[in-house]
């Protein structure tokens, strides 16, 4: 399957998984989900936005990242997503 | 001038958005060695966005960028040269690859219409570049230069020692070409990160020929380098007393005066503002007490 | 009921007033226990239970000396299981994630209340989840003592891990194969607890240096072993690598000189987490580069202050307890290295404890607040993550106490509008040295004073708090959390603070 991956399971560091998609779906997993859970959804929604991508399912395994840091390895992940459809 | 340059490997969250608490003059945030191959987009993508969320940061930020040599080093330049960067650190630079990239950064800095001039810092590594050394120092941005000891024992084929002899050649010859162009002169970092009575005689080596920075690859050296690179506290208590001393000759209407029994004349005032600017500079004048 | 904190506190408790208003209360002491003429020799922990008659509702006391390697409140805790025991009240002076146990005989309502200076581990979860049908009561190590030595916590019986112990029922800390050093959070139980029992792996005729005096021992019990002693020296003493914490360390230290704290005769305590060690090493750096000699160091010690006090830049260590072997046997051999009481540490009631002595202390907290309150009880969900121990006591006695963080844990700030939880009055701490900047109390004008041309970057806390969230972003409320859980006891006796169940 078409898969995008990027970033690591170390501290201040997220992992984000991106599958192309029929609908949007954000899963978010976070160390810190009690205190940024709506913050990381709003980061990675923004981020989708700006790329123009409204259909796409999004894992977020979080380790603190700060919201920048999200924002890369989002963008990371989907370019890799797009270099293997070629 | 700057008296230290920290290496963040570009791939390391935690790392970047500590960067400018650790005090360094300066920084350079390494797309290159410090990046597997792998990970060289997810580096670019990072400093990118870590770059455009900081706002007048304590110190200067240089980019390590892949080698001319490599496939990397334009999506590297398309990414990172904005107004919140300094300047570009380029790896294994030789007078040629200084001017490619001097073109490179002039097309980049007028399409995106930059405030700022992006300065250079090249790296030298081999035993051409070394040679090149007055060329490359005269070339226009150029804001200081790197020595990079390990890659030019490579090239020379020499073992890299604790006495460092096998550097002294270039650390001097980089030293003078500096001077003459008024740039930084920037010492190859020390690697056994748990060393620091060798990382202090390493700087002090460095110093002894002219060199007035080394490059840090760990947070924890920056004190040992600032301490050998900084004016010394007898230095800048002589430096106030050379000052008082020309005000008060000024004041009096006297060209020249002696201090100490020697006559001081204005090369040794202007050795003396030199020391006050960087002890200012680098919050070394000592409080005041209440 | 509100405190002066502006914190609840139940109607039938006194709510805390001030740091200092122990000063005008009178010292509570109850008669010592009877002397013991010969104590008894029991076969096993079994038959304590049987020989005390321990039964439904009572307190059993123990101590920590042993950490994360003690298997004596553990084996205890087993019995009491075997015997369907009910509504004890268990004190000990601290609970390691080791004593897992204790979760177990809360669920299964064996252990109703809970009295502690320290609770981490698992024996927490069910504390949080409001499954402790009584209530948990965080005490400080001072404050311990003195509700133990005032009657306000009564033990039935203590039954106390003692290394070695010999035939006179007098017990040694520096000899045996679970060798702990000092014991002196257990100095209380022993002269206060109605029964006292010794529970030891080692018999010696005679031990060469009594941590525990006899005449109170009523019973000992020899076991297999009281310990792992990997645990019990529980790692937590190296000093930090992370260039964060050195930076914050180097700061501190600094601070600490300029304001005129580091100078000879001066004295001082940090805390076993690797950013204080790091002080203490910036610090002995400072005593070194100036010559600077100190007069002592107290509080849970390691090897690292065994080298100053063999070097000679400290007189004396005063010693609550060891935290690795070289301190143990530094206490052992080295005749300057005292043991001392969790009283004589920090009993407010005691005329010149320690902590009262101390030029500075530098410690930890896991929030801290514009008003300058720490926790160190709770993390930011309020679940328990650890406790006072000497937090409160030290922060109080010191000169000038400084508490050491990064701005952030994992994006989290550290600096909140309120805390979680109380566990350190504001009024008592007095600087915060973050890696972006230090904030002074301010209530401390003359630290103020004394640091206004300092080249540190000193600032507001509410300043610092800014920094953070435009960082890390404002974190979002957190749920209402439910039923008082436990309650947070000043060293005076009174209520900082409620637990709460969370959910």
């Amino acid at each position: 399957m078409l898969t995008g991956i990027a970033g690591t399971l170390e501290s201040n560091d997220a992992m984000i998984t991106v599958t192309p998609a029929d609908k949007l779906t954000i899963e978010v997993k976070s160390v810190v989900d009690a205190f940024y859970h709506d913050q990381i959804v709003k980061v990675i929604k923004d981020t989708l936005f700006d790329s123009k991508i409204a259909n796409i399912s999004v894992m977020c395994q979080d380790k603190g990242a700060l919201d920048y840091t999200i924002r890369a390895r989002l963008l990371t992940a989907i370019s890799r997503m797009e270099e293997q459809n070629g | 001038m700057v008296r230290s340059m920290l290496f963040i490997p570009g791939n390391n969250p935690a790392m970047l958005q500590n960067a400018d608490v650790f005090g360094a003059d300066a920084v350079i945030i390494d797309l290159e060695d410090a990046v597997s191959i792998q990970e060289k987009d997810a580096a670019r993508i990072l400093v990118k966005a870590y770059l455009e969320s900081i706002d007048h940061p304590p110190m200067k930020i240089y980019i390590r960028i892949n080698g001319l040599d490599t496939t990397d080093y334009e999506k590297d330049l398309q990414s990172v040269v904005t107004d919140q960067i300094d300047g570009i650190v380029l790896p294994k630079a030789k007078v040629c690859d200084v001017e490619r990239l001097l073109t490179l950064l002039y097309k980049i800095e007028s399409e995106t219409h930059m405030q700022k001039i992006i300065g250079i810092i090249p790296i030298v590594e081999s035993a051409k570049s070394v040679l090149e050394i007055e060329k490359l120092a005269a070339l226009s941005r150029i804001q200081g230069m790197l020595l990079g000891a390990e890659d030019l024992s490579a090239d020379m084929e020499l073992m890299r020692t604790i006495t460092g002899t096998e550097i002294e050649y270039p650390r001097a010859r980089m030293a003078f070409a500096c001077k003459a162009y008024k740039i930084d002169a920037i010492d190859t970092p020390f690697t056994d990160t748990s060393d620091n009575l060798g990382l202090i005689a390493d700087c002090q080596k460095a110093q002894n020929l002219g060199l007035n920075a080394k490059a840090a690859i760990h947070p924890n050296q920056l004190e040992t380098i600032h301490d050998v690179f900084s004016p010394s506290l007898q230095r800048i208590e002589w430096a106030k007393r050379v000052l008082k001393a020309a005000k008060k000759a000024d004041d009096q209407g006297l060209g020249v005066f002696s201090l100490d029994g020697k006559m001081i004349d204005k090369p040794i005032i202007e050795r003396a503002t030199k020391i006050m600017e960087s002890a200012k500079r680098y919050r070394l004048l000592p409080v005041e007490n209440a | 009921m509100l405190n002066t904190l502006g914190r609840v506190v139940p109607d039938t408790e006194r709510g805390f007033i001030s740091a200092t208003n122990y000063q005008s209360q009178e010292r509570i002491l109850i008669p010592e226990k009877a002397v013991v003429d010969k104590p008894v020799f029991l076969g096993s922990i079994k038959a304590i239970f049987d020989q005390y008659h321990i039964t439904d509702g009572m307190t059993l006391s123990f101590h920590h000396h042993l950490r994360n390697g003690d298997q004596v409140l553990n084996q205890v805790c087993r019995e009491i299981q075997i015997r369907g025991i009910k509504n004890l009240t268990i004190a000990p002076s601290s609970i390691f994630p080791n004593n897992a146990i204790i979760a177990e005989l809360i669920e299964a309502g064996n252990i109703t209340n809970i009295r502690t200076n320290y609770i981490n581990g698992p024996a927490a979860i069910p504390i949080d989840q409001g499954k402790l049908k009584g209530l948990l009561l965080m005490d400080t190590h001072g404050g311990r003592a003195r509700a133990i030595e005032s009657g306000n916590l009564k033990i039935d019986v203590a039954i106390l891990a003692c290394p070695a112990v010999d035939y006179d029922g007098n017990g040694s800390g520096t000899e045996g194969l679970s060798a702990c050093g000092t014991l002196g959070y257990a100095q209380s139980d022993l002269r206060y607890a109605a029964k006292v029992i010794l529970i030891t792996d080692t018999l010696v005729n005679r031990v060469k240096q009594i941590d525990f005096d006899g005449k109170y021992v009523d019973a000992i019990v020899k076991i297999d072993s009281i310990g792992d002693p990997e645990g019990i020296v529980s790692g937590t003493t190296k000093i930090t690598k992370d260039p964060v914490g050195l930076k914050i360390a180097r700061d501190a230290a600094a601070f600490l000189y300029q304001a005129g704290v580091i100078k000879p005769g001066f004295s001082m305590q940090t805390g076993a987490g690797g950013t204080s060690l790091a002080v203490a090493y910036q610090v002995r750096k400072m005593m070194i580069q100036n010559q600077i000699h100190g007069s002592f160091a107290s509080g849970g010690t390691n090897g690292y202050y065994a080298d100053m006090l063999k070097e000679g830049w400290i007189d004396q260590i005063y010693d609550v307890q060891c935290f690795d072997l070289d301190a143990v046997k530094s206490y052992r051999d080295n005749p300057r290295h005292l043991a001392i009481s969790a009283s004589k540490y920090g009993n407010p009631f005691e005329k010149d404890p320690i902590v009262n002595q101390l030029s500075f202390v530098a410690l930890g907290a896991t929030e801290i607040d514009l008003d300058f309150n720490v926790n160190v009880t709770t993390d930011s969900l309020g679940r328990l993550i650890g406790g006072s121990g000497g937090h409160a006591d030290t922060a109080h006695g010191a000169a000038v106490t400084i508490i050491t963080t990064t701005l952030a844990k994992a994006r989290l700030p550290i600096i909140k509008e309120r805390v979680t939880a109380i566990t350190t009055p504001g009024e008592d701490v007095d600087v915060l040295v973050t890696e972006r900047g230090i904030a002074i109390n301010p209530r401390r004008t003359d630290l103020i004073d004394k640091m206004k041309n300092s080249q540190l970057t000193i600032m507001t806390i509410d300043e610092l708090m800014a920094i953070s969230h435009q960082l890390s972003g404002i974190p979002q409320a957190i749920k209402k959390p439910g039923k008082v859980t436990g309650l947070i006891v000043y060293r005076d006796g009174t209520i900082l603070d409620q637990l709460y169940q969370r959910l």
